[in-house]
């Protein structure tokens, strides 16, 4: 037994060594950094932290990356929490600034003016990502659905793949009369927040759930996580759930074009979403950008099924120590700099009018 | 401090330095091993309070019935969320667990002790060994990744024979994520737990019951229908309680294979359903401080089945005090 424990020490600790050197192979595209270096304008020195939205957290760690290697006095950490923990975590003051997948409510924004002297906590849109249908139905490669058959799909009111309602939206394809077998996220997730905010505004007729992060249908099988989802698709035959694009795009799965009502249906990708996103009104007051998206959108080539994520951050109030490197953090990320090494990751850079906002409103951060 | 040790009378022919250090080393001794047993209680106790206070925290807010609500909401408004799904998942996963487990493992532990040539004996202990030393992760991609996509067929045949059982009567569609299937996968892991211990019970038979069986003419078979179980019975119940305990309170295997969901189904093929340790490791991550409290209240009914299930094991065991000899 004995020798059995030190074999296992042997292959744990091989594997954070192999752990440790992967991070130092990053570095292998050192030119791309220096390039970012250039861009980067520092301020301030010191440890910052943030913690918020999971679904940003890719984009984060680009950032992250570039950000600490053009500035060497800052260490910045953002904790992947989730957007419920991140907004607690910054209404209590122990982070700068949080990520979250939805704007702040009502009573957060109270909250928030505790920690903000004189000022209140703000949303700045910062990172955009489509939401792929993904499924696995071998022989069928350019599936088309539009909201309300998804609706029906996800709520098993369709339950076969040859359905009449899918075969009028796919004339050509040769579906099988096999069971559909709709997957959903277990765990909380702003993804499922944001699948139930498209089909309620785009299919209202068939999604009468409320927005929740928690799945609220019934039927269909849970899985926890992006991961476990895309290998529950990947697995199963007849499979079809939602996930970020990066997933789709990492694991190989098929994702379908969604019928909006332009004339052509559109397909997944980072491009389409940021013409979705482009559709939104900002609803936010004074210096909030808190965005309504337009989830019905009919805009050409605009993909409906997307999220933004929020930074978050007092409008005024900000804690001295930190709130320089906040502010040359922000401007960093909302750049063009910022926003085009978002695409590599699945994500959508914000539409340049959006993104021309939360460049005016970050330097007035105080 | 005056301990019992200090008012004995020495022994005389104790040299008078010896037996000083002696004394300081049995006061010592003594003051280690009851504060271990202090310690032990008191994180006991401290668990329990902690659990209990926290648990108090969450269920006096809960607006449904905690114990027979099939809803986990505590973060909803009105918070509403309630057991009767964790606790139904526990206790059927484990009992399939059980009913695979046991007889197979008494198998195995006979075959190692009684049947099998001294040369394979030993290499089999040690493969079992090995089985238990496997991370419960590892058994839960195994799970999901082979032993789900080969169950398709059993739960089909199962689901054509026995479905007028009711319990094998598949209802639900997609892969086989059900308590079923997590059943059958929590009864390999707790094999070698049990098989372990049900060997060692068996290897203690006094040789003179099984010679003596043997002389009166019996077969190898009713040797051990005569002197070997009924020597091993306390001991094979301590060791299904044993692997019970692990069964009850696994969580990632479970977590790694369930496709959780808060409808109650009767059909143990449908999939979904959920246990307490997976409930609490799916639901940490995302829950605010009172979804914590939540959980946590789940966390002390799991805390009281287990320390029912040991106490119902420790009474039968107490009742075959004369077999004791291997129990402890």
């Amino acid at each position: 037994m004995r020798a059995l424990a030190v074999g296992a020490i042997a292959v744990s600790s091989a594997l954070v060594l192999t752990a440790c050197g992967s991070d130092d192979n990053s570095a292998a595209n050192g030119v791309n950094e220096k390039k970012a270096a250039k861009n980067i304008e520092c301020a301030g020195k010191g440890k910052l932290l943030a913690s918020g939205s999971s679904a940003q957290k890719n984009a984060m760690d680009v950032w992250i990356k570039n950000y600490m290697a053009a500035c060497k006095d800052v260490q910045l950490n953002y904790n992947p929490v989730g957007s419920g923990g991140g907004i607690t975590q910054f209404t209590q003051g122990s982070t700068a600034f949080a990520g979250s997948d939805s704007a702040l409510k009502p009573e957060e924004v109270a909250a928030s003016k505790k920690i903000c002297k004189g000022g209140q906590g703000i949303n700045l849109p910062m990172v955009g990502g489509p939401v792929a249908v993904s499924y696995n139905l071998p022989g069928v490669d350019d599936l088309v659905l539009d909201a309300p058959t998804l609706a029906k799909i996800f709520d098993s009111k369709i339950k076969k793949w040859n359905d009449p309602a899918i075969k009028k939206l796919n004339p050509k394809a040769d579906l099988p009369a096999k069971e559909i077998h709709p997957f959903h996220r277990s765990d909380e997730s702003g993804t499922t927040a944001n699948l139930g905010k498209y089909l309620g505004k785009a299919a209202p007729g068939d999604w009468k759930y409320p927005d929740e992060k928690a799945w609220p249908a019934k039927g269909g099988q849970g899985a926890s996580g992006s991961s476990g989802v895309s290998a529950q698709v990947k697995q199963t035959e007849g499979a079809i759930s939602y996930v970020e694009l990066s997933y789709a795009t990492s694991n190989d799965l098929s994702t379908a074009k969604l019928d909006t009502g332009a004339s052509e249906p559109v397909e997944v990708s980072p491009e389409n979403a940021s013409k979705a996103i482009a559709d939104a009104k900002v609803v936010g007051k004074g210096k909030d950008l808190a965005l309504d998206l337009n989830y019905a959108t009919k805009a050409e080539g605009a993909y409906p099924l997307m999220l933004v994520t929020y930074e978050i951050a007092c409008d005024k109030g900000n804690k001295p120590e930190s709130l320089d490197a906040v502010k040359s953090f922000l401007n960093y990320t909302a750049s063009d700099f910022g926003q085009e090494v978002l695409v590599k990751e699945g994500y959508a850079p914000l539409p340049p009018e959006i993104a021309k906002k939360v460049r005016e409103t970050v330097p007035t951060l105080s | 401090m005056d301990t019992p040790t200090s008012k004995a009378p020495a022994p005389p022919e104790a040299p008078q330095g010896r037996r000083t250090t002696g004394k300081a080393g049995d006061r010592v001794f003594l003051g280690l091993s009851r504060g271990s047993g202090i310690v032990l209680l008191v994180i006991m106790a401290a668990i329990a309070a902690f659990l209990a206070y926290r648990a108090s925290l969450a269920i006096s807010k809960d607006q449904a019935n905690f114990l027979t609500a099939f809803a986990w909401n505590p973060q909803g408004n009105p918070p509403e969320f309630g057991i009767a799904i964790l606790a139904y998942g526990t206790v059927v996963s484990s009992i399939i667990a059980m009913a695979v487990a046991v007889p197979v493992a008494i198998g195995i532990a006979l075959f190692v002790s009684h049947y099998a040539p001294r040369k394979l004996a030993a290499p089999m202990a040690y493969v079992i060994d090995l089985l238990a030393a496997v991370p419960s992760i590892v058994y839960g991609l195994w799970g999901a990744l082979v032993l789900v996509p080969y169950l398709a067929g059993l739960n089909q045949w199962l689901d054509e024979y026995l479905g007028w059982t009711y319990i094998f009567d598949k209802t639900g569609s997609g892969p086989a994520r059900s308590l079923f299937t997590v059943g059958l996968l929590l009864a390999v892991m707790i094999l070698p737990v049990i098989t372990n211990v049900i060997r060692e019970v068996f290897l203690q038979v006094p040789r003179m019951h099984e010679e003596a069986a043997l002389a009166l003419g019996a077969t190898r078979w009713e040797v051990i229908r005569m002197s070997v179980l009924p020597f091993g019975r306390s001991g094979i119940i301590s060791a299904s309680m044993l692997g019970l305990g692990r069964a009850l309170g696994e969580t990632m295997a479970v977590a790694t294979v369930l496709s959780p969901s808060f409808v109650f189904s009767g059909h143990l093929l449908d999939p979904g359903g959920g246990t307490f340790a997976q409930n609490i490791a799916a639901k940490f991550n995302e829950a605010d401080a009172f979804g914590r409290d939540a959980l946590i209240a789940s966390g002390l009914v799991l805390f009281v089945i287990t320390l029912l299930v040991n106490g119902a094991a420790r009474l039968i065991i107490a009742r075959r005090k004369e077999y004791s000899g291997a129990a402890a």
